[in-house]
């Protein structure tokens, strides 16, 4: 696959620009289904092409760290690089303020930067500590071949203003309203807009709903009002082919129904910090001084198939490139023992262990 | 070679005698509606002139359609609607009459009331799970009047504190043939799927008097057109 794509990189922006015939931003995928990107080319690979459309996506937070909001960031970014009618609900007062934290796309001069040594590293071949870095290829591949698919954001450079000009984004502060019935209207008159004004889906919006239990707003104690506007949503979202993605903090639901809402998510996301000066964890993996946290899929949207999706792994560490660009890599041991290099688990009892050296096999 | 894999399942279930009541249970790490599937593709296979009544919460119709039809080799249609939320005794009237249409036709056919999933219908009731009980136990006297079966899956790790027992519970008691789908202890593979524990209580073995339901357990891994059901350790 590699090898059949062109060694120049650099030429492969303008042959995609004028090869993208269908929707901006949509790839096709299996069973009939079509993908729009994350934001985040990694997650994207991980996911097998990106978020589904019509699917509900939920990110489970960390109490205590705001990963959630890196995801949301991302998300609505690439949506307002692609053009895409985006409605954005939070607690805050003022979610307006939100957008003008968004990240904006790097430019393709740096992104080309970054591209050279991991391209020669796939062409020299070295062993299997490297193996990410194929991974790495594979999505500068899908990259290359469809540039506006899925774009690499600068987390420390806000969107520029030209973005937002004569587009339809919608802001709704959660805390308005006693219960859910004017959120729910909110999302229906949007995605009603979106399909009416192109007739059948030639263009797919994002929804992102932050933080739907959080104790600010008024219904946070109705459970099952919550349940059932999330299953409103998941048949719009199906209905008219956006992606949904709503981020919960999972400390606040209650345990069975927190199980309810997994079952409801196409999708589901966690994000978990990780702390400071774990000494244990530390020794266990590599690059751990670089991690932001770890990312879990605990499931991926299935439309139109009865055939699970499994993983090669399912957490995955957050780190900054460069500080600037967010990207997932699958947790690797460090080389202590010579063991495989991709640790599917990260749990304190495993890294005694495996220091000490008392695994008797 | 598909169809004796095919059998595992089907040999546990053991063959139907007229109405029995399937309970489908799964987990979020694994979904257990394929084995929803696997009914719907027995009963709409084209030779069988078996009919469904098919109430879908979970998913739109095209979805089940869709992996009908990598299933069944022919072009089957599904005829019906999306569940909506006028309340369940409408439902349980449509059902009804429904059952009553296609009973009446000649030849003798058997009619699968099947539910995805339970936990949706709470949901669609509002929490309220006495009515979703009500709901089952009125459908369950379908299957006295006309012989109907009754495919239904819910959630099982959703039941887990007390105050939400009774409805799995009680679905458990009344069910004949109950189905779990569980991941392996030891996580998801990419060539096992997961396990099926299959407790039958009407193929009870004699054993001095005593009766006892026989439990079976296998794994399986599901793909596009089939599911491959084996016994732990003996897949190729």
């Amino acid at each position: 696959m590699a090898s059949s794509r062109p060694r120049g990189s650099s030429f492969s922006r303008n042959i995609s620009s004028a090869a993208t015939s269908q929707i901006p931003g949509v790839k096709l995928g299996p069973n009939g289904t079509s993908f729009l990107s994350s934001g985040i080319p990694d997650l994207d690979q991980i996911l097998g092409g990106g978020f589904t459309l019509g699917s509900l996506v939920m990110v489970m937070e960390d109490p205590e760290a705001p990963h959630h909001m890196l995801l949301l960031r991302n998300f609505m970014s690439q949506g307002l690089v692609h053009k895409q009618p985006l409605l954005y609900a939070s607690p805050e007062r003022d979610p307006r303020g939100f957008l003008g934290t968004l990240p904006s796309p790097m430019a393709s001069k740096e992104e080309k930067s970054h591209e050279r040594p991991a391209e020669q590293d796939v062409n020299l071949r070295i062993a299997w500590q490297y193996k990410k870095y194929f991974g790495e290829q594979n999505s500068e591949v899908q990259r290359g071949g469809k540039a506006e698919y899925c774009n690499d954001f600068d987390l420390r450079k806000p969107l520029e203003r030209h973005f937002y000009s004569g587009q339809r984004v919608d802001c709704i502060s959660l805390r308005d309203s006693p219960n859910l019935a004017p959120l729910l209207e909110r999302c229906l008159t949007f995605s009603a807009q979106i399909s009416k004004s192109d007739g059948n889906i030639t263009c797919t919006s994002r929804i992102a709903i932050q933080s739907l239990c959080s104790p600010q707003c008024d219904f946070s104690d109705k459970e099952w009002d919550m349940l059932s506007f999330i299953r409103s949503l998941k048949g719009m979202v199906r209905s008219s082919g956006a992606v949904a993605v709503i981020s919960f903090p999972p400390s606040l639901v209650s345990p069975n129904f927190l199980k309810r809402w997994q079952h409801l998510a196409d999708t589901l996301i966690s994000v978990k910090a990780i702390p400071d000066e774990d000494k244990e964890l530390a020794k266990l993996l590599t690059g751990y001084q670089d991690m932001l946290g770890l990312l879990s899929v605990h499931k991926v949207a299935r439309i139109n198939t009865q055939v699970p999706a499994i993983l090669e792994a399912t957490t995955f560490s957050m780190k900054l490139r460069k500080r600037r660009a967010l990207v997932l890599e699958c947790l690797n041991q460090a080389p202590v023992d010579g063991s495989s290099g991709s640790s599917y688990g990260t749990s304190g009892s495993c890294s005694g262990s495996s220091k000490t050296g008392n695994l008797d096999f | 070679m598909e169809t004796a894999r095919a059998n595992l399942l089907e040999e546990a279930v053991g063959v139907s005698k007229g109405g029995r009541v399937v309970v489908v249970e799964d987990c979020v790490e694994t979904s257990g509606a394929f084995v929803l599937h696997h009914y719907l593709k027995r009963s709409l296979h084209p030779d069988s002139s078996d009919v469904v009544v098919f109430i879908a919460f979970a998913h739109p119709f095209s979805h089940y359609e869709r992996i009908l039809r990598k299933m069944v080799s022919s072009r089957l249609v599904i005829n019906g609607r999306e569940a909506r939320e006028d309340g369940l005794l409408a439902l349980y009237g449509e059902i009804e009459k429904a059952v009553e249409i296609y009973s009446s036709l000649e030849g003798s056919r058997t009619i699968t009331i099947m539910i995805d999933d339970v936990s949706l219908m709470e949901v669609a009731a509002n929490g309220s799970s006495n009515h979703v009980l009500d709901f089952l136990h009125y459908c369950y006297t379908l299957r006295a009047k006309y012989g109907c079966s009754f495919v239904t899956l819910n959630h099982e790790d959703i039941y887990s504190s007390a105050n939400m027992l009774p409805l799995i519970l009680q679905s458990e008691y009344l069910a004949d043939v109950i189905i779990k789908a569980e991941p392996l202890a030891t996580g998801l593979a990419s060539d096992v799927h997961g396990q099926l524990t299959v407790l039958n209580k009407e193929s009870v073995c004699d054993l001095g008097g005593g009766s006892i339901s026989k439990v079976r357990n296998f794994h399986f891994r599901v793909k596009e057109s089939y599911v491959d059901y084996f016994y732990p350790g003996t897949q190729t």
